[in-house]
Formats: structure tokens, C-alpha cells, sequence
């Protein structure tokens, strides 16, 4: 199992250019703690919506790399997008999802992926062109190089400890953080 | 025995069927490169003339309630989008549409009325008896277009209310207007 800071830390290191979009809760934290970062869009409602973003976000920009980074609570609410990602096929496209098996903000509830549902098998179905599972921290690397600069879409599962770490909270004011987005993600490479 | 949609139009080419291609010829002026939808027949015509819009990308959702996300997404990444669904769909939407108003996203959504002339299924009332209240109290604008010959001037307006000022736009397209169109359900 990994630890969700450390994972979501070495997957993001001299992240370049690519936009980031956070799913609601301790995901949006663990992106934060490893630095805000204009390039980074937090989303703080409309739970199931973040793969969405993530799809209009790469088909308005093909040419740049978006990964979503989303826990499985948002995913499982919103798993028929993984269809949807899967009939558009968008090549820049990584849906990165912390799987803890529980619903952390509310209590550490079980979630359905603790109950044996296979994310991963999801995504595959869906079409998803690569599907990485990842519980090692060695394995990081490799999941990294394929956000990064694989063929999308991509589908990383990460395993992670079911822990509670501290919240490290970014902006909650979506049209500053919508402004501070398109600003730079504006600039010409 | 089937036709395409556009194909069905060739043999009535009056205003009354083709308010569709007024609504796409709003979108194309309004630079929209996105639209989302969850298929419905009263938009049958509309969806098929994106299709075949190599200007536009169309995305088939397995739930209306994806279609918030998708046009935030579409907005990060500098470019409009908007939303085609039946009624109920709006139901399906209510948690996700929050997201538009809580970071101010420009968003034309165009609905295709259920439950409110002539429905033959019942059932399909009570959403469609709650859906122009559902939108405003989700912060949407909304217009009802009753008439063929209102569309173009209507869905102009929302675009440049949506458009223009960042806002949240509803058309609400009257099942009798659809169903003059279609002459079936």
C-alpha cells in the first residue's frame, strides 16, 4: 500500500506544463501539499464531476497533458464518465485515482472498491488505453514516466493506505482559482 | 425504414422542423466548440447537425449530471461549450450545476421538454412539472421558447446572456413546439 502524500508527490515532481485537476476532499489536499501551484484546478463540489473536467479540459487543449487526480468515492459516483472518456479517446488524457477503499471526509466509511470492485477492470472495459495499477512506491516511477508521456487516456489505480493525513487546505474561491487557471495555462509554452 | 434525422428533414424542409439548424446556427455564431448531450428525440435533428460539424465536438454522456463537468472543463481550456437534454435531465444535474455557478461558467443548456402537453406517458409529469423552478433555484436563467419562429431570436439572446456576462442560460424548448415538429413523441 502506498502513502497517498508520497505517491501523489513523486507522480507530480518537475510536473512541467501539465494541468492538474483535483478531486474533492483529501485529493484536492494531497495535490496541495505538494505545493499550490497555478496549474492546478480544485474542485470543491459537484462530486462525481472531476474525470468531466478533466475530458473538456483535454479536448479544449490537445495540446497539452491533463491529469486528473480523484479519489474512488468521486469515481464511483461518477463511473459511467469513464465511458464517456473512453468513447472520445483523448490521447492527453490521465485519470489518476487514490483508491483507500473509504470515504475519508465523511468518517472512513467502506467504499464499493472494498468490497472487491476493480476500478482498474473498469477503466480497461471503458477503453481506457493504458490501466496501471500501482501499491508500491518502487512502482512510482514508471506510473510518473506514463503520465508524463504516455498514450492516453491513461488510467492509474493507486492503492493506498487508508490513513487520515492532515488537511492541507488550498483556495476555495472558484472564480479566483478558474482566473488564476486560465492565466497561466494561457501562456504560450 | 429509418432515416436519419436529417434525412426525415429534406421531405418537410418548413420552419416548423427546421428551428434545429437555427439553434446550430446560433452555436456556430457563438463560437461553441463543445457540446454535451445525452440523446433525446425532440433533439434528434440538433445532435445530428453537431455530429457532422467538424467545428464541433460532440460528447455522448452516459448521465446529464457529467455535462456541468464537461463545460467547466471546456472553459479551463479557453473554449465554450454547452448542454443538450430532455427535462428529466435536469433532475439528473442538480449537485453538478453547482460547480457553473460556484466559479461563474458561462453555460447555454437547452432543454427539450417532457411531461407538460400531450405526454403520453404520465410518469413523466412530475419532473417536467418541476423543471423551470429545479433551474432557477440552481441559478439558471431560463426562457421558454414556444413558438418555431421565436427559437433563433431566443437562443441568440441566451448566448449573449450566457456568453457575454458569464452566466448560467436554460432554453426551454415547449413539448408542443417539439411535438409540431415531430408529430409523434
Amino acid at each position: 500500500m502506498l502513502d497517498r502524500r508520497e505517491f501523489v508527490a513523486r507522480l507530480l515532481a518537475h510536473r512541467g506544463e501539465l494541468l492538474v485537476v483535483t478531486g474533492l476532499g483529501t485529493p484536492t489536499f494531497d495535490v496541495n501539499a505538494c505545493g499550490d501551484h497555478p496549474l492546478n484546478f480544485y474542485i470543491w463540489s459537484g462530486m462525481g464531476c472531476t474525470a468531466m473536467v478533466g475530458l473538456g479540459l483535454a479536448l479544449a487543449r490537445p495540446d497539452r497533458r491533463i491529469a486528473v487526480i480523484t479519489g474512488d468515492g468521486d469515481l464511483l459516483m461518477g463511473m459511467g464518465s469513464l465511458a464517456t472518456i473512453g468513447v472520445k479517446q483523448p490521447g492527453n488524457l490521465s485519470v489518476v485515482v487514490l483508491d483507500n477503499g473509504h470515504y475519508g471526509a465523511t468518517g472512513m466509511q467502506a467504499s464499493a472498491t472494498a468490497a472487491g470492485i476493480d476500478l482498474a477492470g473498469t477503466a480497461t472495459s471503458c477503453r481506457f488505453r493504458q490501466v496501471r495499477s500501482v501499491s508500491q512506491i518502487d512502482e512510482t516511477a514508471d506510473a510518473r514516466k506514463m503520465l508524463h508521456s504516455g498514450q492516453g487516456p491513461i488510467f492509474i489505480h493507486a492503492r493506498i493506505k487508508a490513513d487520515d493525513p492532515p488537511r492541507v487546505i488550498p483556495s476555495r474561491d472558484g472564480q479566483a482559482i478558474k482566473q488564476r487557471f486560465l492565466e497561466a495555462s494561457a501562456k504560450q509554452l | 425504414m429509418d432515416q436519419s434525422p436529417l434525412q426525415a428533414s429534406h421531405a418537410r424542409p418548413d420552419e416548423s422542423s427546421v428551428w434545429p439548424d437555427r439553434i446550430h446556427a446560433a452555436l456556430k455564431r457563438n463560437n461553441i466548440s463543445q457540446v454535451g448531450y445525452v440523446p433525446d428525440n425532440g433533439h434528434a435533428r440538433l445532435i445530428a447537425l453537431c455530429q457532422k460539424d467538424n467545428e464541433i465536438t460532440d460528447v455522448v454522456m452516459t448521465t446529464e449530471a457529467e455535462g456541468p463537468g464537461l463545460v467547466l472543463g471546456a472553459t479551463l481550456g479557453g473554449k465554450r461549450a454547452a448542454l443538450l437534454m430532455q427535462s428529466s435531465g435536469v433532475g439528473n444535474s442538480v449537485n453538478t450545476f453547482s460547480i457553473l455557478k460556484s466559479c461563474g461558467i458561462a453555460c447555454l443548456l437547452i432543454v427539450t421538454m417532457r411531461g407538460e402537453f400531450d405526454d403520453f406517458n404520465p410518469w413523466q409529469v412530475t419532473m417536467g412539472a418541476m423543471t423551470e423552478a429545479t433551474l432557477k433555484a440552481c441559478g439558471f436563467l431560463t426562457y421558454r421558447v414556444e413558438r418555431a419562429e421565436d427559437v433563433e431570436d431566443i437562443v441568440s439572446a441566451g448566448c449573449n446572456m450566457a456568453y457575454g456576462s458569464n452566466l448560467q442560460v436554460a432554453i426551454l424548448l415547449a413539448q408542443r413546439l417539439i411535438k409540431r415538429s415531430k408529430g409523434a413523441h
